[in-house]
């Protein structure tokens, strides 16, 4: 059953192919439907993979395949070749089932829009790209995949282009990413320079994993500290994380996409596919548990002053994220892996729910423009509280266990990492309950004029079905998904699962039982008293209160003002001063001085063309008189 | 008797400088051509001359070729001026100088 994996990638790819070449003359809604139905049976293909996968012993899990060879020069062969073990068919089967969900979704919420067809097209071409990113078996096919995920992503946050926001937002995004890109293909160049394969496990030589032996200390933490570039651009971490929050512009269903299960995962992931060489150095890992732990507390104190619905959720996955980062940055990898699924299942629905509430209130993404919106929309407050309660870390939802998972790991490894965390996590329950009662809670203020004169909305009204079915199943999926990996079945659940990936894990220290629980008790309280305090701040009809949105943080702890000094402004003199200095005097000075240069001389010699005969008659016989008097000089002298 | 092959070239010789000098100091297109016949024409001889002094059958073959462009060449020659004349009614070759630098 393993040998039809090719298809996961595949199908999403026909389904571009065919909207690429009849999307319009499909239409709308039809399209969506071919879009949707592309993603769902690549997630039937990742189910029946799975199963092929299960049948196999807990160490031989791993399916490898070349179909094709890219190219092949000197030493380097690159196969076009898919990878399946547990790492990558884990991947598979929540960017296929979210990404599914979500395609669904869009069905509806794109309803109307005059770009419709392209909509998906873009949709499954991003899904195809993130598949390939996953299963490619060699650094440089994944390397495909994330570009492929950057510029999708390009294209879907700039979706209404005519926004000149949007525009820009989608250009901020592919330049960050572009950088850490650059970071990833040095890091490529590094390991084949060292091991002479790019292929992550068999082929000649074992792949990289067989030829850890050729990466010294000092190279492995180059090349660990050059891949965390990459993953902080497209994971959205500091420093590359400003792209993230402007994303926002594009239309929601691409933010869960983005958000829940492609792209910011992307980077976790080849974080965790390249777990063998993190495991070769202190130094790397160090750097990266400390900035995923710098990442999460950041990013959530601004989520706390964010006015915009989709804004609070984008800092809460660049939250989130780094949490990830800071898992694999103390080697619990599981611990990673297992947030990842249990966000994409929360982050999806939020990010779902947050999209039925903008299509309720017609485009409206103010919280403080929102409010009781508990009495007409039922179904999307109930699954939006499941998520909300999900990410806050209360128990029994996915979110408490998978944050949990990393926290008693970090605990184990860096105390003050640990205390940075459970701060994180008393801002998240904090932030997410502020939304949460800003939008759903309290009492209306849609039906008023806005303090900048916008009109007032009508009642909102519940979305359709197609849009509450996805909300309805992440809703599910968010309250169990912690039985992936409940700590006590740890062995028989997910980390049994990724075990044989994860073999070089650096760290092993194990806490007792009662150090375990007073960890997750710890959680708890800390889920609790976030959320007290911000139903104590935020229930009353008086949503502005700006001490407690302070500047600093609604404008991103300055940080793009930051780059904009440091970056953008001297390269913007620098252009002004290439384009008029050096461009315009220097290069066409030289272009223009060599026109001027052959038309002086031409002007000049030009009189010898006088137009009379007689004149080059002359000419001639002078010249064969000198020729004359030359031949006999050499004769006679 | 026979004249030595220097009396031969010495004729060439100047009927070539008569040429030259004609053409140089004519005006009439018609006198110039006749002037560049005369050159042909002395280069002629001077290839006769040395055909025969070097006993080399060439000398005089190329004469023929020489004859054959030459013909042709006043058969264009003086079409061009023809037709020149009749656009413009004039033979003098100062007066068509327009395509100076």
């Amino acid at each position: 059953m393993l040998h039809v994996a090719y298809l996961m990638p595949l199908l999403p790819l026909v389904g571009f192919v065919v909207l690429v070449f009849a999307g319009r003359r499909i239409g709308d809604p039809l399209a969506g439907w071919v879009a949707t139905v592309a993603v769902a049976g690549s997630f039937v293909v990742a189910c029946v993979t799975f199963a092929g996968l299960l049948q196999l012993p807990g160490d031989h899990r791993l399916y490898l395949d070349n179909y094709y060879t890219w190219f092949h020069v000197g030493g380097l062969t690159v196969p076009v070749g898919i990878l399946v073990d547990p790492l990558s068919m884990t991947m598979c089967l929540f960017i296929t089932g979210v990404s599914a969900l979500i395609h669904l979704y869009s069905i509806s919420y794109m309803k109307g829009d005059p770009d419709y067809p392209k909509f998906f097209l873009y949709l499954n071409l991003f899904v195809f790209s993130m598949l390939v990113l996953v299963l490619a078996n060699n650094l440089l096919l994944t390397f495909v995949g994330w570009e492929g995920v950057g510029v999708c992503s390009y294209w879907l946050v700039a979706f209404w282009f005519h926004r000149d926001s949007a525009a820009s937002a989608g250009k901020k995004a592919f330049i960050y990413n572009r950088i850490g890109d650059a970071g990833f293909l040095v890091a490529i160049f590094l390991i084949f320079e060292k091991t002479g394969t790019l292929q992550y496990t068999g082929g000649p030589g074992g792949g990289i994993a067989g030829q850890l032996g050729h990466l010294g200390g000092g190279t492995a933490t180059a090349v660990v500290l050059l891949l965390f570039l990459a993953a902080t651009g497209k994971s959205a971490q500091i420093p590359l994380f400003n792209w993230l929050p402007d994303a926002m512009e594009g239309p929601t269903p691409v933010s869960a996409l983005i958000h829940a299960a492609t792209m910011v995962t992307a980077g976790v992931y080849l974080l965790c596919r390249m777990n063998h060489v993190l495991a070769l150095t202190h130094a790397g890992t160090e750097v990266i548990a400390i900035v995923g732990g710098v990442t999460a507390f950041v990013a959530a104190t601004i989520a706390c002053a964010q006015q915009d619905i989709k804004k609070v959720l984008a800092f809460s996955t660049i939250s989130q994220i780094a949490y990830m980062i800071m898992a694999v940055g103390v080697g619990a990898y599981v611990a990673a892996i297992f947030l990842m699924v249990a966000h994409a299942f929360f982050k999806g629905l939020l990010f779902l729910g947050a999209g039925s509430v903008i299509h309720g209130l017609d485009g409206e993404q103010d919280l403080k423009r929102m409010g009781a919106l508990r009495r007409y929309m039922q179904w999307t407050t109930v699954t939006f509280t499941v998520g909300f309660l999900a990410i806050a870390g209360i128990p029994p939802l996915a979110g408490f266990w998978s944050k949990g998972d990393v926290l008693v790991n970090v605990y184990s490894r860096y105390k003050l990492l640990w205390v940075l965390g459970v701060l994180t996590a008393v801002l998240t329950a904090y932030y997410m309950t502020r939304l949460q009662v800003l939008a759903f809670g309290g009492e209306p203020r849609w039906d008023k004029i806005g303090p900048g004169g916008e009109p007032a909305h009508h009642a909102p009204h519940e979305s359709p079905w197609i849009m509450r079915l996805p909300l309805v199943v992440l809703a599910v999926l968010t309250f169990f998904g912690g039985l992936l990996d409940l700590p006590w079945i740890r062995h028989d659940s997910l980390a049994g699962w990724l075990a044989p990936v994860f073999t070089r894990s650096l760290y092993n220290d194990h806490l007792g039982d009662a150090a375990q629980w007073a960890l997750a008790l710890t959680d708890i309280a800390a889920a609790i008293i976030g959320l007290i305090i911000a139903v104590g701040l935020w229930r009353g009809a008086q949503v502005e209160k700006p001490q407690l949105e302070p500047e600093f943080l609604q404008r991103v702890w300055y940080w793009d003002d930051f780059y904009d000094t440091v970056i953008g402004r001297p390269s913007q003199k620098l252009a002004t001063f290439c384009a008029w200095v050096i461009d315009a005097r220097i290069i066409d000075g030289a272009v223009n001085g060599a026109a001027q240069l052959v038309r002086s001389t031409g002007s000049l010699t030009r009189k010898l063309q006088s137009g009379y005969v007689r004149n080059y008659a002359l000419g001639i016989a002078l010249g064969m008189a000198a020729l004359v008097v030359f031949l006999l000089s050499r004769t006679w002298w | 008797m026979s004249l030595s092959a220097g009396w031969y070239l010495g004729l060439a010789a100047l009927l070539f400088a008569i040429g030259a000098i004609g053409l140089l100091v004519r005006r009439n297109v018609l006198i110039m051509f006749m002037c560049i016949e005369l050159m042909l024409n002395a280069a002629n001889l001077t290839f006769v001359t040395f055909a025969r002094v070097l006993n080399d059958i060439g000398g005089q073959a190329i004469v023929f070729f020489v004859l054959v462009v030459a013909a042709a060449e006043v058969v264009v020659g003086l079409g061009i001026v023809v037709t020149n004349f009749r656009r413009r009614s004039t033979t003098v070759a100062d007066d068509l100088h327009s395509l100076e630098g």
